[in-house]
């Protein structure tokens, strides 16, 4: 049963990746790159991180991506691959280059010398990430506020209208 | 229980589609969009390994990537509407003033 969630779901995710990266339509891509998070979302509550899976919707599906639609829309989508691509050989390089990627990845992980998995209960509640994050990650998380506050002195700045 | 082999293998699979929409899209949105697909099966690798080893370090980990995300996604697009309004058009090829 639970094997069967998971294919379902990765068989999910795999098809919405490649529609973002087939489609020529921006805005299709988006739509199926929200699919695809969606999709690891679920992924996320299965190895029982719940947390993340709610993070996962809210920062990902719901903030990235509407910045995402918005930029979009904004930049006038449609018109910028329609013409025949000069490069186009080239481009057909990424094919092999990524299955080669891929074997590479696959070769990676599967010799890993991982230990046995330690059995223990998964942890992934909201109380357990917040007693790691305010414990033994807290530094990093207060240099996450100030990265974001310069993250967005630096987008106000470039998006000042030139005068 | 699903083997964390499992997920794993997906994450290689979601990383190498992203690599691939990277290189061979010329819209620089979507080439964005490639890149958060790479973050995402990095996360999703994360959280199995996490799950293996049996604390909640990885998922520490990860929300701290989706905060960095965050920030890059929000200041590449502003970089891409400034270079968008600076020459009225939006194809990766046009900007190579800083290639070699």
């Amino acid at each position: 049963m639970a094997h069967a969630a998971f294919f379902i779901v990765a068989a999910i995710a795999v098809v919405s990746a490649l529609g973002l990266v087939l489609r020529r339509n921006a805005i299709h891509g988006a739509l199926f790159l929200v699919v695809n998070l969606g999709s690891i979302a679920v992924l996320y509550q299965t190895l029982g991180a719940e947390f993340l899976a709610w993070a996962q919707v809210i920062v990902y599906a719901g903030a990235i991506m509407v910045l995402f639609v918005f930029a979009i829309m904004v930049l006038i989508p449609g018109k910028e691959e329609t013409g025949p691509d000069p490069r186009r050989a080239w481009r057909l390089l990424a094919l092999p280059a990524g299955a080669l990627l891929f074997l590479q990845l696959i070769f990676v992980v599967s010799s890993a010398r991982g230990g046995a998995g330690s059995g223990a209960p998964p942890v992934g509640g909201v109380a357990a990430i917040a007693g790691l994050l305010f414990t033994r990650y807290l530094f990093p998380f207060e240099l996450t506020s100030v990265l974001l506050l310069a993250a967005m002195v630096g987008v106000l700045l470039l998006a000042r209208r030139r005068v | 229980m699903v083997p964390e082999s499992y997920y794993v293998g997906l994450s290689a699979i979601l990383f190498t589609v992203g690599v691939v929409g990277v290189v061979i899209r010329r819209n620089p949105l979507v080439m964005f969009m490639s890149i958060e697909l790479m973050l995402n099966a990095a996360n999703l690798a994360l959280v199995a390994f996490g799950r293996r080893v049996g604390n909640g370090d990885g998922q520490a980990v990860v929300f701290f990537v989706m905060a960095v995300a965050a920030a890059e996604a929000a200041v590449g697009l502003a970089i891409i509407v400034a270079i968008f309004r600076l020459r009225r058009r939006l194809s990766v090829d046009d900007l190579s003033l800083m290639r070699w």
